[in-house]
């Protein structure tokens, strides 16, 4: 056993890292807060050449084909930055389902183009409120054309394309469709996270694509998010870590009573708190990191482990980095609040922590 | 990352659990598996023979100590290796229990501190369960602030004669010997004026006695010295270095690595499974928390002994272990009675639902919370060691121990 990253993953993350505080300083994060822009296109182009998204596709079909202990990493400095790109839903969703589910021909004409990030893909599920199930979905399939109406969908600007859970003649199915083909409609929602926009994207008889086997849809999105959880926990933890490196940093520099805040117990001893959940959080991404890259039948346990943990980990570190700051915590200007947005953001996308709860007592109940 | 043994691990496994299966008491598993949290408890056998005899034989082949070095008993395996073997071990290592102190701190005091012949002395006796060790470092007024102790040790010859009292010694009554911390000079810094010795504990002049504790046991007790004699053969380290001997003990203390702690939560997956309550959503919803906190601790072990194998020092990291598993095993406690319903106040032997084991966990885990550096010592030690915020203010650091303010002092 060597339940690490390997000296080489570890250079490789300090490049990313790099990069990323040279291409994505928060000033880039607030610019696209303040503009209509549905992702920011430039970093999105720098981060693509690097092909630091493209780790885990391999190199057949266009990808870098490093593996995907390289692509936690890479999630894990993009949360620490704040990164306002869609990635969640184009590389660790969009890409993992077609990889999944594609046909060859349907990995062929759409893992290059995501890879190269010159196509965007997003994943539209939800609908009503609550939980997504397959009885709430109402968009339906018939003919090979789409009608209905998804919302929120995270990066629904930014995408080219969209692949969509609707109802369809055996059950629920994956359907590919062109964003910008006749027949799709969508718009901007404000939304709790202004660094991930959401859109609501209105079908009607949209001209769609079946990926996977039809009935098969609600599998495969279920697979798929197993896999995407525990990159997105990667993005929250690097996320978290960022929280607590701010709430340290003020915590010293900060003076009342003579001292600095860092000094006084109650404070000392939160920022112990969110250290050891940040703790819980990394111990369990790691092993759902490696349940990831060996496809390990320990993999649905893993990811759900890490979800929860990193769910947890992010809104405790985002919250108490606003209670360290004091007022300061709960202005505008201060970044504090990005990185609460933020949790809440990861926190929501590929369903909510009692759904990932339930995944968890399930896959625990198979092990033992 | 590599979570598989590699083809050396797996052949050490293998070898561990043959000899396992060939030489474990068979006998007790059952009721191993079933005694509560924290102390060992059979009703079918004297826990002392079993635990010595346990001891024994591990020790006759070599995985009494496998992690020391071969001429004190041990038998100089890789931290991997001591992790495999306690998995392998599992159950039967609660029959170690008595020897845990001794194993886990008073051990690596010595091999740090003593001569070259105490070593060889006295380590393969604490190996093969011959002798039991206990740590007397806490007295009525000083746990926490351990450098506050007040136990006087005086140099007469080439002996120290002891006076004071110790408390919350665990397991004194069983002890052949204890590492003890005195006060040598009360006129300097508290810090300062301490020296370690190790006691026989059948030396004249000391007295035990048993403290009934909160969970109907007695592990813990008093100790008390009256001009107790200790050879100066017996100190560890300079007169007046006894903090930093009794930071050697600590440190081991804290270490715990192996994610061997037990949390309750496997055991609350089976009491849920037979209530037939895991499809319950807010069931799920608190089991799934404490399920992603017991197998952090567990990975968090996992990567210490990755770093551990890479030759990287442990460091105050492994503080996490205890201060997440004392509050995790206290809610599973609750939360388990909470669904055997109004069963759950049942203590009765035969009658108690799972053996009274979670009536037993509630009753111990308050201890796992204050023992050996409690959850707010614990998270001191986190700000100010990893996360590098200021030290506490501390009024008596620089002033002579004799005149630092005691509640004695404030009238109270
Ligand atoms: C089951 C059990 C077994 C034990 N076995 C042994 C043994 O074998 N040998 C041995 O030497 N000792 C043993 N102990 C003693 C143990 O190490 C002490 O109880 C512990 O260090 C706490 O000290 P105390 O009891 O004096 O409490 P105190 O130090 O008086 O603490 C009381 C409360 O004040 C808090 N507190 C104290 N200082 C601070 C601070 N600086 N900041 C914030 N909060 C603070 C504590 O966290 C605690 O909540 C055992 C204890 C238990 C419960």
């Amino acid at each position: 056993m060597q339940f690490d990253f390997s000296e080489e993953q570890r250079a490789l993350q300090g490049e990313v890292r790099r990069f990323f505080e040279r291409a994505c300083p928060v000033s880039t994060v607030r610019a696209l807060i303040a503009s209509d822009a549905s992702h920011d296109a430039e970093l999105w182009k720098q981060v693509s050449e690097q092909g630091f998204l493209a780790a885990a596709i391999p190199e057949d079909m266009g990808g870098v084909g490093a593996g995907y202990l390289e692509l936690c990493l890479v999630a894990e400095e993009a949360g620490r930055v704040l990164a306002p790109l869609p990635a969640v839903s184009s590389i660790y969703q969009a890409a993992e389902l077609i990889m999944i589910a594609g046909s060859h021909a349907q990995k062929q004409e759409w893992l290059p183009r995501l890879a190269s990030g010159a196509t965007i893909a997003t994943i539209a599920v939800a609908e009503a409120v609550g939980e997504a199930v397959p009885e709430t979905i109402t968009a339906r399939v018939s003919d090979g054309r789409l009608s209905g109406i998804k919302r929120p969908v995270s990066d629904g600007l930014a995408a080219d394309v969209a692949i969509v859970v609707a109802q369809a003649l055996d059950g629920i199915g994956l359907f590919l469709v062109d964003l910008s083909a006749p027949g799709v409609e969508r718009r901007p929602l404000k939304a709790v996270d202004p660094s991930r926009k959401q859109a609501e994207i209105r079908f009607d008889g949209a001209r769609c694509e079946l990926l996977g086997a039809c009935g098969e849809g609600w599998a495969l999105l279920s697979a798929m998010r197993d896999r995407a959880a525990v990159l997105v926990a990667f993005e929250q933890i690097g996320g978290a870590q960022a929280a607590l490196d701010m709430a340290r940093d003020y915590a010293l520099g900060r003076y009342a009573f003579g001292r600095p805040i860092g000094s006084f117990q109650a404070i000392k001893h939160m920022l112990a708190d969110m250290y050891v959940s940040l703790e819980l959080a990394r111990s369990n991404a790691y092993y759902g990191a490696w349940a990831l890259a060996t496809n390990a039948p320990q993999l649905p346990l893993a990811a759900a482990s890490a979800r929860v943990a990193a769910i947890q980990a992010y809104k405790l570190c985002s919250a108490n980095n606003i209670q360290t700051h004091g007022g300061m915590g709960f202005t505008w200007e201060f970044d504090c609040h990005l990185h609460y947005r933020r949790a809440r953001y990861l926190a929501s996308v590929l369903g909510t922590s009692p759904l990932w709860e339930r995944k968890l007592v399930a896959a625990y109940g198979r092990a033992a | 990352m590599n979570f598989d043994d590699t083809p050396e691990e797996a052949a050490f496994r293998a070898r561990a659990r043959a000899w396992i299966a060939e030489n474990a008491p068979r006998a007790l598993e059952a009721e191993l598996k079933l005694s509560g949290f924290g102390h060992l408890h059979l009703h079918s056998v004297d826990r002392i023979a079993a635990a010595k005899a346990w001891q024994r034989k591990k020790f006759d082949a070599g995985w009494a100590a496998p992690r020391w070095p071969k001429e004190y008993g041990g038998a100089g395996v890789s931290p991997m290796e001591y992790v495999i073997w306690q998995e392998e071990e599992g159950v039967y290592s609660k029959l170690s229990g008595p020897f845990s102190i001794g194993m886990g701190m008073c051990g690596p005091t010595v091999m740090a501190w003593a001569s070259e012949e105490q070593k060889r002395h006295l380590l393969p006796r604490l190996a093969s369960g011959e002798d039991i060790w206990c740590q007397l470092f806490s007295e009525p007024v000083a746990g926490s602030d351990l450098a506050g102790i007040r136990t006087k040790a005086e140099k007469r010859g080439d002996e120290w004669v002891i006076n004071g009292q110790k408390i919350w010694t665990s397991g004194a009554r069983d002890a052949d010997w204890g590492l003890l911390i005195t006060r040598t000079d009360p006129t300097v810094a508290k810090h300062r004026g301490l020296t370690m010795f190790f006691l026989d504990m059948k030396s004249p002049g000391v007295e035990i006695r048993p403290i009934w504790q909160m969970n109907e046991e007695s592990v813990f007790n008093e100790v008390y010295f009256t001009d107790v004699r200790i050879p100066d053969a017996q100190r560890l380290g300079a007169p007046g270095q006894g903090w930093t001997v009794a930071l050697t003990t600590l440190m081991n203390e804290r270490m715990s690595i192996g994610g061997s702690m037990p949390t309750g939560v496997p055991e609350l997956f089976e009491l849920c499974r037979e209530l037939g309550v895991l499809d319950d959503p807010a069931v799920a919803s608190r089991l799934a928390q404490f399920a992603m906190r017991a197998s952090g601790l567990r990975y968090s072990a996992f990567r210490s002994i990755s770093a551990l194998s890479r030759g990287e020092q442990p460091g105050p990291e492994n503080s996490i272990g205890k201060l997440v598993a004392g509050t995790l095993m206290q809610e599973v406690a609750q939360f388990a009675l909470d669904l055997e319903g109004e069963a759950g106040l049942i203590e009765e032997p035969g009658l108690a639902v799972d053996g009274g084991r979670f009536q037993a966990m509630l009753l111990r885990s308050p201890a796992t919370r204050i023992e050996g550096g409690s959850d707010e010592v614990l998270r001191n030690i986190i700000a100010e060691r990893v996360l590098g915020l200021p030290a506490d203010i501390r009024v008596d650091k620089d002033l002579p121990f004799n005149q630092i303010p005691t509640a004695a002092s404030a009238g109270r």
